[in-house]
């Protein structure tokens, strides 16, 4: 099989996933973040499918993307927006914070340097035909447990969010 | 190919910038979000290991952290939907009831 | 990928009987709370107190589906693996799930006058406290690491609900964002040092982690990802329990939210984060121990001054008691700090006694402030205790019980919980950690002495009168009776921890499960 892993695209995806990543967190509009968002999950999706992931790819895009982000544009309607553009970006401790995430960040640059020893390095073929029913045999099988678990963990949020954003229960 | 120190080196960047968004920024919406590339430089990391692993056990903790990345999202908006309610603002520093 | 090609003959091949069996506690609390959903729909609203008889019916019958697992594993049985390996049920496991079941329970018992006064009586709030048990007992059995987190969120997000259910109260639902906002960035931290877990070693189960961790560590000791890794994962499960300087969030959560689930989250949800913490650093990290025991000196003397000085200036009776829970939690990592669980294992029962005797006299202290919600008074306040003893009495003694309990003064139930912590530190050489910590129960003492001065000497500020209910003098009861019980009888409990200690070491669970 040809490898479609090329080193371009991962370059292009990437460049796309920093850019929006930074774009995120530094707009002043929750909008334009949301945007910026749905940007990244999508380069992300790309990038999943180079790693050969095609299902986690595909859910990536319907879950994140289509869901997840929905409710987010959703909750940005409902309240009050022209009162939250006049309110300051950022809070007073930003500079400090910065310094302690650039730290983070240099600290993980020398982490993964240190260790390329540790993991395998090369991203190999992958059989990729029978990807989603390895996966749904691990589900339901191996991971029998933890996706029950997971149906439980759905359905507290739906009570929750009812209980919390309906005017009368 | 691509090796895989690249791929973590994004999933680094991605929850660092996450973890910078969270502490930088006032609006809870986008503090939201934050959490979210957070999340997602997990699942990059989680992915990329399970290929040089060849293990699809990575895949499968991806889906749990989406399904939990769903529900933190969900009960999180309806909880900033509840306080905008009684209070009519969404700046963190304005939420300040209970003392620090 | 021969699974693939052979056709489904028998379900047996992915769920079996003893599988079953190891569910069933989780599964009849599933049955019973969603049960309440349904019928909360059909109940009247004065009728809306049944809602808590049937959890507490489902509560019991997942006590007696416990109770079998229990009589299982017999002597020559130490644990019981299901579910492919994701779950072990050893007596560790057994232990903390009567912890969990009896701290839900006296929080339903508390909840009953609490909600009707507050005009929040429903359904919901019941079922998602049999929810968050049973993330608790995911917590507490499960053997990998996407169970362990599954777990950890579906009790978290229960939690979240729960804090927040005062929907009309300011001071509840800032609580619950609060502690929505910082748990999601405690869960991504914790969720990213899991990846590199996974990446190190392969594997998303507890003993094949540990194994491959076992092998790297020998090879290079101060290997920068493992400790990376490790960094990672404890800022999660150290935010989980609320240790300094990750404890931001329980004075704040802890005040919003409604006094009975304070009281649920200061026993129960604590107990399932030290259940979770124990198990991955006691079955998953213990080659890290080198590594990790260092950073717990550092967070456990952190947590012992921030928990205590901060305690002494509140004013507000819960944000006092969440400093105190802090404190508390910083004895704990005491005992984890001198135990192994392998060679020395006085620390680790040191804690589990503790975390039993914590269960009965801080939702004791939390049930007595629960009953001072009257009409208009919310009665957090040290003021409100103020006369106490004049007003209410038996409320009073028992407050002063519960108390002095908690500073650890013998013969009650809290001076055996400090006891085994401080005797594991003399056993493994730890005398100057045993010297501060004693110096800091002195200081306990100071602020637990505090609120017994408001009641006892000084005149009451409200003439309006404390009335009880019968559900909550059960709950006070059943406090009372295991602080001065555990006090009293001190070795049927130390028994029951032995128990629960025996055969749960690393080493036979890996060699069982494989």
């Amino acid at each position: 099989m040809m490898p479609v892993a090329t080193t371009f695209f991962f370059y292009f995806l990437s460049i796309i996933a920093v850019v929006s990543a930074i774009v995120v967190i530094t707009r002043k509009s929750p909008v334009h973040s949301a945007l910026a968002l749905i940007t990244t999950l999508l380069s992300l999706a790309g990038l999943y499918l180079m790693l050969y992931a095609p299902f986690v790819a595909a859910v990536q895009i319907v879950l994140y993307a289509g869901g997840i982000m929905v409710l987010f544009l959703f909750v940005i309607m409902l309240v009050n927006l022209e009162k939250a553009q006049l309110e300051e970006r950022f809070n007073k401790q930003w500079q400090v914070a910065l310094i302690a995430v650039l730290t983070l960040g240099a600290l993980l640059i020398f982490i993964f340097e240190k260790g390329r020893s540790v993991f395998p390095q090369t991203v190999t073929n992958f059989p990729e035909n029978t990807n989603t029913q390895v996966i749904g045999l691990l589900l339901y099988r191996d991971y029998l447990m933890p996706f029950e678990l997971a149906s439980l963990l759905l359905l507290v949020a739906i009570v929750g969010a009812v209980v919390m954003a309906k005017k009368r229960v | 190919m691509v090796p895989l120190s690249w791929y973590l080196l994004l999933s680094a960047f991605l929850f660092a910038s996450g973890v910078a968004g969270f502490l930088i920024r006032r609006n809870i919406i986008t503090i939201f979000m934050s959490i979210e590339l957070m999340l997602n430089g997990v699942n990059l990391a989680f992915i990329a290991f399970a290929t040089v692993r060849h293990s699809l056990n990575g895949n499968v903790f991806v889906f749990f952290v989406m399904v939990v990345a769903a529900a933190e999202a969900a009960v999180g908006l309806a909880i900033i939907i509840a306080v905008y309610r009684t209070r009519e603002t969404l700046n963190v520093d304005r939420v300040n009831l209970l003392k620090l | 990928m021969d699974v693939l090609t052979t056709p489904l003959t028998a379900f047996s091949q992915y769920f079996s009987k003893s599988d079953y069996v190891l569910a069933l506690p989780m599964i009849l609390l599933t049955v019973f709370a969603l049960g309440i959903l349904m019928i909360d729909l059909m109940l009247p609203e004065e009728w809306k107190r049944l809602n808590a008889l049937t959890a507490l019916i489902g509560l019991g019958f997942s006590a007696a589906a416990v109770f079998r697992i229990h009589s299982l594993l017999g002597p020559e049985v130490s644990c019981i693996p299901g579910f492919f390996g994701t779950v072990v049920m050893d007596r560790f496991a057994v232990y903390f799930f009567y912890l969990f079941l009896v701290g839900a329970a006296v929080a339903v018992l508390m909840s009953v006058k609490y909600l009707e006064i507050e005009r929040e009586n429903h359904g919901e709030y019941y079922a998602l406290i049999l929810f968050s048990v049973i993330g608790m007992m995911a917590m507490a059995c499960g053997y990998d690491i996407i169970m362990l987190f599954i777990g950890l969120e579906l009790m978290a997000l229960s939690t979240y609900v729960l804090v927040g259910f005062l929907r009309r109260d300011q001071r509840s639902n800032e609580a619950a964002l609060k502690y929505l906002i910082l748990g999601a960035f405690s869960s991504g931290i914790f969720a990213y040092g899991l990846s590199l877990f996974y990446g190190l070693t392969g594997s998303t189960n507890l003993g094949t982690i540990a194994q491959g961790l076992e092998k790297r560590i020998s090879a290079n000791p101060n290997d920068p990802v493992v400790i990376f890794a490790l960094l990672a994962v404890s800022t999660g499960l150290l935010f989980k329990i609320a240790a300094v300087p990750f404890h931001q969030w329980a004075p704040d959560a802890y005040e919003g939210a409604p006094t009975a689930i304070t009281g649920f989250m200061s026993v129960a949800v604590k107990s399932a984060a030290w259940a979770l913490l124990l198990r991955m650093f006691l079955f998953g990290f213990y080659p890290l121990r080198a590594l990790y025991v260092p950073m717990l000196i550092f967070v456990a003397l952190a947590t012992l001054t921030g928990g205590n000085l901060a305690a002494i200036t509140q004013t507000n009776t819960k944000r006092l008691l969440a400093y105190s829970s802090i404190a508390h939690v910083g004895y704990m990592l005491l005992g984890l700090i001198a135990s192994d669980g392998t060679s020395n294992t006085t620390g680790i029962k040191g804690i589990m006694f503790y975390l039993l005797v914590y269960t009965f006299m801080n939702l004791g202290a939390f049930a007595v402030i629960a009953s001072l919600r009257r009409r208009e008074i919310i009665g957090d306040d040290l003021d409100d205790l103020a006369g106490l003893y004049k007003k209410a009495p038996v409320e009073a003694v028992l407050m002063l019980i519960f108390l002095l309990s908690l500073a650890g003064i013998p013969p009650l139930a809290g001076f055996y919980g400090k006891y085994f912590i401080f005797l594991s530190l003399v056993e493994t050489g730890h005398f100057a950690l045993a010297g501060i910590a004693v110096l800091y129960a002195v200081v306990g003492l100071y602020y637990y002495l505090k609120m017994a001065n408001a009641m006892f000497m000084r005149e009451e500020t409200t003439a309006e009168p404390v009335k009880s209910s019968p559900s909550m003098s059960l709950a006070l009861a059943i406090c009372a009776i295991g602080t001065i019980g555990i006090g009293l009888f001190p070795n049927v409990f130390i028994e029951l921890v032995n128990w629960s200690m025996s055969g749960a070491n690393a080493a036979t669970i890996a060699q069982l499960m494989h």
